[in-house]
């Protein structure tokens, strides 16, 4: 029995350039597909259809709109520095792609005569390949906000800068998580150690942490800040038009996709089939092209959640965004890294009852809520950034008016009659005295 | 550009020059509703300075009042805010009925607050719906306007307007309403009622929603009264003022107008308060209804000439707009048009305090700050 490596590495040259071709085709088609999908559900939650003109169920309207954003005028602003604002769209874009070589999408299947894996390399390290170029793909980001020479994409290219290195950060530690139980970093070796139990309820705390920072690393709602419509206008996009917006726009989209097939491949177990299914037939169903369409359920479901979400809440303020970041995701993780570890170490080690493991885990709590009773309350501090109210040269109001008393609040006895009762509203009676003294 | 910055080297990072960045906000941007223009002074992403442009939309209002009859000056009191055409057209009728000594039919009287507390409501859901949406939640906006347009749909039948009603006559009002109206008008109301709280489970409780408005642009009380702020917002801080039940005109003097207040003057308490005056507002418009309905038939109107001509005097009619006090200070001087009709809306004196509360806020806050003056750029700019 080969690895998926050695599998891998005896594909001819045209069976890659098939998998290559096919990769791509699955990035493009699922960020079409995405769109419609996007704006068809969250349509459904704001009660309205949502686009369903252009072909069946209105499945051909992204299409239709890729087409229409190649024909509109490509501008370029004039303040704009020329080859960074040109490349920062295909910075952005290609690392989208690159990332999706190392998901395995199935086990060993027959292709054409040859036996190969689902998967286009199987690298020792793939799942950091993966982190590489999620990062890479950010200097897009930035580089078009710098380059773009106005300061609405400027202020989004900063925030992007800042929202990636942290949640890069979140979720590298997530993953190790999952590396300290696999013992490895490639993504076809992680598939396989989760036959025995998928990670998302063996390692529950790194699922978590790493489905919030995906959101995070992906630009998206609720965490959507380098692009804050309401605030930024398009935030780092702002002045691109044409194919080049449509470059940035397919590389948001391929990027959910790339990380919802992370998330797949590291804690839902890949192209593994779900319980009751899996169970049929001895596993047939984990055999030949089947897992794929587990594969793309799963992504799906990821997928969903990310529209679930922007249909569903509001966005995080920059501040509170880098707080929820630094000082609750990356401490829950360092903690529970060392349990993992603690755990491992323990379970690893001859001669430990589990009675004297599980002493071991009490006293270990119990430290840690005695720590936690020993912090000091939170103190609320002077904010040294206030900037004191100065004026702007308009003139002010007098600033010593006091606040008029609130008047009594007037009750009425029930009118016995409404019909009977004459009518003569307060402002007819005082019509009078004001005509009165009107006359001037 | 070819702009040559010189950074001192070596002299620390003390001295090193940095420069505050300044941001145009508008008059095209997504966040001011219109033409509304702020220009920021930003260091970082903190505002140093704000100054407020007005007047993108100056339409010269109060001069044309001038120039028209007292008919025509209703089309143009109608459209400074745009979100509350009966309520601003109110505040007309009532200046110039009171110079003219006119007294308004009964039903006409209930109509008139039924319809009133009817647009109220249509505009603080066009709020509850603008202002999730600043905050990146982009759903509520539909739930809002679902309500919106119940509400639209019978104002509507008996107006035939659906923005700019244009019912409001010198005298009364244009129509009598329609025939089983009433009934079409409790059932929007029950409905109305309903679909506002499923707005309020979508925002209301969310953590997020909360951080972002919670002990943001905090305005207190004495600063509100500084600036002549009113309506929601004032109420928000804690200033208990609503002219329905202090200086009741139509009537307000019989009904028990409960007014929503809350101290903290924060966003949220300013979106809190909108929210429930949507409850207590629907409230209203169905003891009016009833009161319509038990009212015994007559006039809508009284006829006046088609020749208005309003006696020499002046008066001043303030009314409690959906989104402020809004007052008109007519002078007449016995013509067929008013020699003076000065026009004191709401939000004019409503953003003015928005500077004060954006300075030292990040530029996600003044979105949200800026969202909950819940302002019209026509109210600002006339």
């Amino acid at each position: 029995m080969k690895t998926t490596a050695e599998l891998i590495a005896d594909d001819p040259l045209w069976l890659s350039i098939i998998k290559v071709v096919a990769i791509f085709a699955f990035g493009v088609v699922m960020t079409l597909f995405m769109i419609w999908l996007e704006r068809r559900v969250v349509g459904r939650m704001q009660h309205r259809p949502g686009p369903n003109r252009v072909g069946p169920f209105g499945l051909l309207q992204s299409l239709a709109d890729g087409l229409k954003l190649a024909f509109k005028e490509d501008i370029r602003p004039v303040v704009a520095d020329k080859w960074v604002y040109f490349l920062a769209p295909i910075i952005s874009a290609i690392p989208a792609f690159l990332a999706f070589s190392v998901i395995p999408f199935g086990p060993d299947v027959t292709m054409f005569g040859h036996h190969t894996a689902l998967q286009l390399v199987d690298l020792p390290v793939g799942v950091l390949v993966i982190l590489a170029c999620s990062s890479l793909g950010v200097y897009g980001i930035v580089l078009s906000g710098w380059a773009s020479g106005s300061p609405y994409p400027l202020l989004g290219s900063l925030r992007s800068a800042a929202q990636v290195i942290s949640y890069e950060i979140a979720m590298g530690l997530s993953i190790v998580g999952v590396i300290l139980r696999s013992h490895s970093l490639s993504t076809s070796d992680i598939v396989n150690a989760q036959e025995g139990g998928w990670y998302f309820w063996l390692l529950p705390v790194s699922f978590v942490v790493y489905a919030i920072s995906m959101v995070g690393e992906t630009n998206r709602a609720p965490f959507d800040l380098p692009e804050a419509e309401s605030e930024l206008v398009g935030g780092f996009h702002t002045e691109y038009s044409s194919l080049k917006f449509a470059l940035f726009f397919l590389a948001e989209y391929v990027n959910m996709v790339v990380v919802s097939a992370l998330a797949t491949t590291l804690f839902l177990g890949g192209w593994r089939a779900p319980w009751p299914l899996s169970a049929i037939d001895g596993g047939v169903l984990n055999t030949g092209w089947w897992p794929i369409l587990w594969f793309v359920g799963k992504t799906f479901f990821f997928l969903f959640v990310f529209v679930w979400l922007r249909g569903t809440l509001p966005r995080l303020r920059y501040d509170q965004f880098m707080r929820l970041g630094w000082k609750v995701l990356v401490p829950v993780s360092l903690v529970w890294i060392v349990l993992i570890a603690a755990s491992n170490a323990l379970w690893n080690t001859p001669g430990v009852t589990t009675g004297q493991r599980l002493i071991f885990f009490g006293v270990g709590i119990v430290v840690l809520l005695v720590f936690a009773l020993l912090l000091p309350d939170k103190r609320v501090a002077d904010d040294e950034e206030f900037v004191p109210v100065t004026g702007s040269g308009y003139p002010l109001p007098p600033l010593d008016l006091s606040v008029p008393k609130s008047p009594p609040r007037r009750r009425l006895p029930a009118a016995p009659e409404p019909a009977e009762r004459e009518m003569e509203p307060a402002a007819v009676a005082a019509a009078d005295k004001e005509t009165g003294d009107g006359s001037l | 550009m070819t702009t040559e910055r010189t950074v001192a080297i070596g002299s620390g990072a003390a001295e090193l020059a940095t420069e505050d960045m300044v941001l145009n906000i508008g008059p095209q941007h997504p966040a001011t509703h219109g033409v509304l223009r702020l220009r920021l002074t930003l260091d970082g992403e903190r505002i140093t300075e704000v100054e407020p442009i007005v007047g993108y939309m100056h339409r010269g209002a109060e001069k044309l009042f001038e120039v028209r009859d007292y008919r025509q000056i209703l089309v143009l009191a109608n459209r400074h805010d745009w979100l509350s055409a009966f309520a601003n057209e109110l505040g007309v009728v009532l200046a110039v009925e009171r110079l003219l000594d006119i007294e308004v039919p009964v039903r006409a009287v209930w109509t008139r607050m039924l319809l009133a507390e009817l647009n109220r409501v249509l505009n603080h859901l066009m709020f509850l719906g603008s202002y999730p949406i600043e905050l990146g939640a982009i759903t509520p906006i539909f739930y809002a306007f679902r309500e919106r347009e119940a509400l639209q749909q019978v104002m509507e039948e008996a107006t035939g307007g659906r923005m700019h009603y244009m019912f409001n006559r010198v005298g009364g009002l244009r129509d009598d309403l329609p025939a089983g109206w009433l009934d079409r008008v409790r059932r929007a109301v029950a409905e109305v009622r309903a679909g506002t709280a499923q707005i309020e489970n979508l925002i209301r409780g969310n953590e997020i929603f909360h951080a972002r408005t919670r002990g943001v642009g905090v305005l207190a009380a004495s600063v509100a009264a500084q600036y002549g702020v009113s309506g929601p917002i004032a109420r928000a801080s804690g200033l208990d003022f609503d002219l329905r039940r202090d200086e009741p005109y139509l009537a307000y003097d019989e009904l028990d107008v409960p007014v929503v207040t809350r101290t903290a003057g924060d966003c949220l308490a300013r979106f809190e308060c909108l929210l429930d005056q949507v409850g207590v507002s629907l409230n209203l418009a169905e003891t009016c209804a009833d009161r319509l309905a038990a009212l015994p038939p007559g006039p809508i109107s009284v006829r006046t000439p088609k020749n208005l001509k309003v006696p020499e005097g002046h008066t001043y009619a303030w009314t409690e707009n959906p989104l402020g006090v809004n007052g008109y200070y007519l002078v007449s001087r016995g013509e067929r048009t008013p020699w003076r009709l000065k026009l004191r809306s709401a939000s004019f004196n409503n953003i003015q305090v928005a500077p004060d509360l954006m300075r030292g806020a990040l530029v996600a806050d003044m979105i949200a700050i800026l969202g909950s003056m819940f302002f019209v750029v026509g109210d600002i700019d006339k």
